[in-house]
């Protein structure tokens, strides 16, 4: 396998297969680092088998993988160590406190006490969070919930995230800002790899790729593809690969 | 290590800030051990008895009247036949038999020495318990006021024994049966419910995500219900000392570590329910009907087993509990030594590995 150093994400023919049913049909891409990685794709079309593939939640069948520099099948204890994941369900345990959560996920990434002060403080003041910061979880709004998750997703400060379907069941404002955040998050080097149903968002990636039963139907820029399916938009342009 | 102990620092808080949880943790032991203790320990009022003097003197005249005028026992039928027993018992005409050896007087001024026989109808085992223990206090009392000026204490050889029932089980029997339940309870359906609690939330994945070793999350989810489970056995035997004089006889270190070796066979079977149920209302489900019923039904905590028809009892030997129950009980009641449990004890341990590897196995599967 070459080994682009920009490309933080490096996936060639992968397969993966329950029983006589295949769900990632061959599958090569690449992420580089630094990006917003768009992941798109109708309910059923093997967007959450890959994610779970890639972050080591699951094995693939076959194919040439490496997260991170490392390899899926042998070093996803590493794999792990640099990545967050921020799951289609919402992942904050709703009878732990704001602060709570945030100091439980920042012990399992092992950070130091006095990294966890300060970035826990830093975090709570940028969402404004600090006068709720001993509230529990499940009496906070679902976006704040959100937005929090997101933030636990990076505190560690991995080299990719991962999310989900992240803005599921989300105001159009909370979306927003939840996107701004996405996006500071690649200031400070983060790349991100997300999936999403709104194709108004995939707008705000740098590349997306579509998937459609189990391969990738098309990759490149929003404005590329927007272009090569002349559309006006994603939606367009999804409605024109789904339908193909 | 940390790490570890932070996440089961979580633990505790999720248990700690469930009211639910709590109640279950804390309340059911007693108010299951308060309930059972009280059921069995009942008191007893106008117990039919029925009356063979072989002797007919003035000794055992004056003892029976004792008998009857105490206020528990009512006269059924004087008999003098061992057939009349049975009979007695058959009909329902009598609980209790008593027996005074022939020249019960003689034998008594002239050996020092005389017998008396209970025989009670012990198919329902905890009043018979009770009516002999009531009739020998009874007796007891007699034959210390007419012996207070003799200088060499009589000796009144009271023998029991138990129809129907002889090994008595069902007395005393609750201590241990609540135990094995409790236990079983607590840590197999709490863990499994934890545990798919993480998965239906989809938290599971984030840690499943996370540098934490998929042994180290179960291992987290475990500790505080090992420590938990350990404090209730310690408190149902505490609580059956302290309420209703329930002994341990044998070494309660031994006893511990039995305990020890229990939980971890339930806190197994619960990481076991929880790999092969998708909700938590599933795990409970698979606890309440696959665990609990059959402890309660087949461990012989309730019917003895010897009464089962034969395929019940085959399938008694593979309920954990029953062996747990019959270790309990020879520690706490008999106060043998581990040489005569290690049997059980090797049973129980073969069971505590073959479900671990289990629980192991189909949390790999899980992953692939």
């Amino acid at each position: 396998m070459t080994d682009d150093p920009d490309h933080i994400i490096e996936v060639k023919e992968l397969v993966k297969k329950f029983g006589s049913f295949v769900a990632n049909d061959r599958l090569s891409f690449h992420v580089n680092r630094g990006e917003i990685f768009g992941f798109l794709g109708a309910n059923g079309a093997g967007k959450t088998t890959t994610i779970r593939i890639l972050c080591g939640l699951s094995y693939p069948t076959s194919g040439e993988i490496r997260v991170a520099g490392h390899d899926v099948y042998h070093e996803r204890e590493k794999i792990k160590r640099k990545i967050g994941y921020m799951s289609q369900k919402f992942s904050l345990y709703e009878d732990l406190t704001v602060s709570e959560n945030i100091r439980l996920y920042a012990g399992i990434y092992r950070l130091n006490r006095k990294q966890i002060n300060q970035r826990e403080e830093q975090l709570l003041e940028r969402l404004g969070l600090l006068p709720i910061k001993n509230r529990l979880i499940r009496d906070i709004p679902l976006g704040w919930k959100q937005k929090l998750a997101f933030s636990v997703a990076i505190f560690h400060k991995p080299d990719i995230v991962f999310l989900d379907e992240p803005t599921g069941g989300v105001d159009p404002i909370t979306r927003r800002q939840f996107w701004e955040m996405i996006h500071d998050a690649t200031l400070e080097g983060i790349t991100v790899f997300v999936t999403t149903h709104y194709m108004d968002e995939a707008e705000y990636c740098d590349r997306v790729s579509i998937m459609v039963d189990g391969r990738i139907e098309a990759l490149d820029k929003p404005a590329v593809l927007k272009k090569e399916f002349d559309s006006k938009n994603m939606n367009e342009v999804f409605l024109k690969l789904a339908r193909n | 290590m940390k790490r570890f102990f932070g996440f089961v620092r979580k633990e505790f808080q999720h248990i700690f800030r469930d009211g639910r949880t709590l109640v279950i943790l804390f309340g059911l032991p007693v108010v299951m051990i308060i309930l059972f203790g009280y059921v069995v320990t009942n008191e007893i009022k106008d117990v039919d008895v029925g009356i063979w003097d072989k002797s007919r003197d003035q000794v055992s005249t004056e003892a029976i009247q004792k008998i009857l005028s105490s206020g528990y026992f009512v006269l059924a039928e004087t008999i003098d036949h061992e057939e009349e027993i049975e009979l007695l018992f058959k009909s329902g005409k009598a609980k209790v038999v008593v027996v005074f050896e022939d020249n019960f007087e003689k034998r008594l001024l002239r050996e020092n020495h005389a017998a008396i026989k209970l025989i009670t109808d012990a198919s329902d085992a905890n009043s018979a318990m009770l009516v002999q223990t009531y009739l020998q206090g009874v007796l007891a009392n007699y034959f210390r006021s007419i012996n207070q000026t003799g200088t060499i204490p009589w000796e009144v050889d009271v023998k029991s024994r138990m129809f129907y029932n002889e090994e008595m089980t069902g007395v005393y029997m609750f201590v241990p049966g609540l135990m094995a339940l409790i236990l079983m309870l607590i840590s197999a359906l709490m863990t499994s419910v934890t545990i798919t609690r993480e998965k239906e939330f989809g938290t599971m994945e984030l840690l499943l995500a996370s540098p934490l070793k998929p042994r180290e999350i179960i291992l987290g989810k475990v500790t505080p219900y090992v420590l938990l489970s350990f404090i209730n056995a310690m408190t149902i035997i505490l609580l059956g000392f302290l309420v209703f004089d329930v002994p341990v006889v044998g070494s309660l270190w031994l006893l511990m570590l039995e305990c020890m070796l229990y939980i971890t066979l339930a806190l197994s079977l619960g990481v076991l329910i929880s790999t092969v149920s998708k909700t938590q209302q599933m795990a409970m489900v698979f606890s309440m009907l696959g665990l609990m019923l059959p402890t309660i039904l087949l461990s012989g905590f309730i019917f003895p087993i010897d009464n089962m028809p034969g395929i019940l009892q085959w399938f008694s030997t593979i309920m954990p509990a029953r062996w747990f129950i019959v270790v309990v009980k020879n520690i706490m009641l008999k106060g043998t030594g581990f040489l005569f449990i290690w049997k059980e004890t090797l049973i129980l341990l073969g069971m505590t590995l073959l479900f671990i590897l289990a629980a192991v196995k189909r949390f790999k599967i899980r992953l692939e």
